[in-house]
């Protein structure tokens, strides 16, 4: 692995998150969120799971990211920016930040370097899928009709 | 400089932060919705990160978690959306401060 790659995408991602999360304008802000899953993606690419990946460039950018903006487009009003800026939310991420990089820190198990892997086919990930996973298969496609449904019903006029 | 497991933690672990940044210091529902993607994401590449350093990779554990919670994370954000889209349509306002019909 290479760890030039690992920084460059490491600052990328982190540096759209936090535009994400600060920037005043929600357009600008939904932007950089698609960007970040950019470089969450490339993160899966350089860790060896490529299915992964670009299955979340398809569902996360390709959907969740459109289906933001779309959203952002409809909800709009004269003045499109974010009103009010709650400080005590940035107390609490820090304090949770500061926690967990103190328990990793402490874990000796986690320092350990990249074990070499045989690469992971999406022939694999198929067999694993229809073996093992059947069941959370079948269950992740059901939930899947509900929240469709469940979203259309939300956003149906009601008649009369 | 190895990559160790420490940085992948490292980088999720402020992606998570900044997700929760996002959640709780903004007032305007998108941005909420956002934060929690976010997080949802910090967490995908935790399991990820983990099943790559794990001494037993050809269980594709990490990946199949993080394939289902993409699933589900699509599934969560397009409520939600549909969720303020209606609560749009009824109070005209996306300011979760002024949703407070229910506070005792």
């Amino acid at each position: 692995m290479n760890t030039a790659a690992f920084i460059v995408i490491a600052i990328l991602t982190l540096a759209a998150a936090l535009a994400a999360a600060t920037l005043q304008k929600l357009m600008h802000a939904a932007l950089s969120f698609a960007v970040t899953f950019v470089g969450i993606a490339a993160f899966f690419f350089l860790l060896g799971a490529e299915f992964v990946g670009l299955v979340q460039v398809f569902v996360y950018i390709g959907a969740v990211a459109v289906l933001i903006v779309f959203t952002i487009l409809l909800t709009r009003r004269d003045v499109e920016k974010d009103r009010g800026f709650n400080w005590s939310g940035v107390v609490i991420a820090i304090a949770v930040f500061g926690g967990l990089i103190c328990a990793i820190f402490k874990t000796q198990s986690v320092s350990v370097a990249a074990p070499a892997i045989p690469a992971l086919t999406v022939k694999r990930i198929g067999e694993v899928l229809m073996t093992n996973y059947v069941w959370p298969l079948q269950c992740v496609g059901l939930l899947l009709t509900a929240a469709l449904i469940g979203a259309l019903i939300l956003v149906m006029e009601e008649k009369g | 400089m190895t990559l160790t497991l420490q940085l992948f933690l490292i980088v999720s672990t402020a992606l998570f932060c900044i997700g929760l940044l996002a959640a709780l210091s903004r007032r305007h529902a998108i941005f909420i919705l956002i934060g929690i993607e976010m997080m949802l994401a910090a967490a995908n590449l935790n399991f990820i990160a983990f099943w790559r350093f794990s001494l037993d990779p050809h269980q594709p554990t990490g990946v199949m978690i993080a394939i289902f919670s993409i699933a589900i994370a699509a599934a969560e954000a397009a409520v939600g959306l549909a969720l303020v889209i209606s609560v749009y349509r009824h109070y005209r306002t996306t300011n979760v401060d002024e949703l407070d019909q229910l506070k005792g």
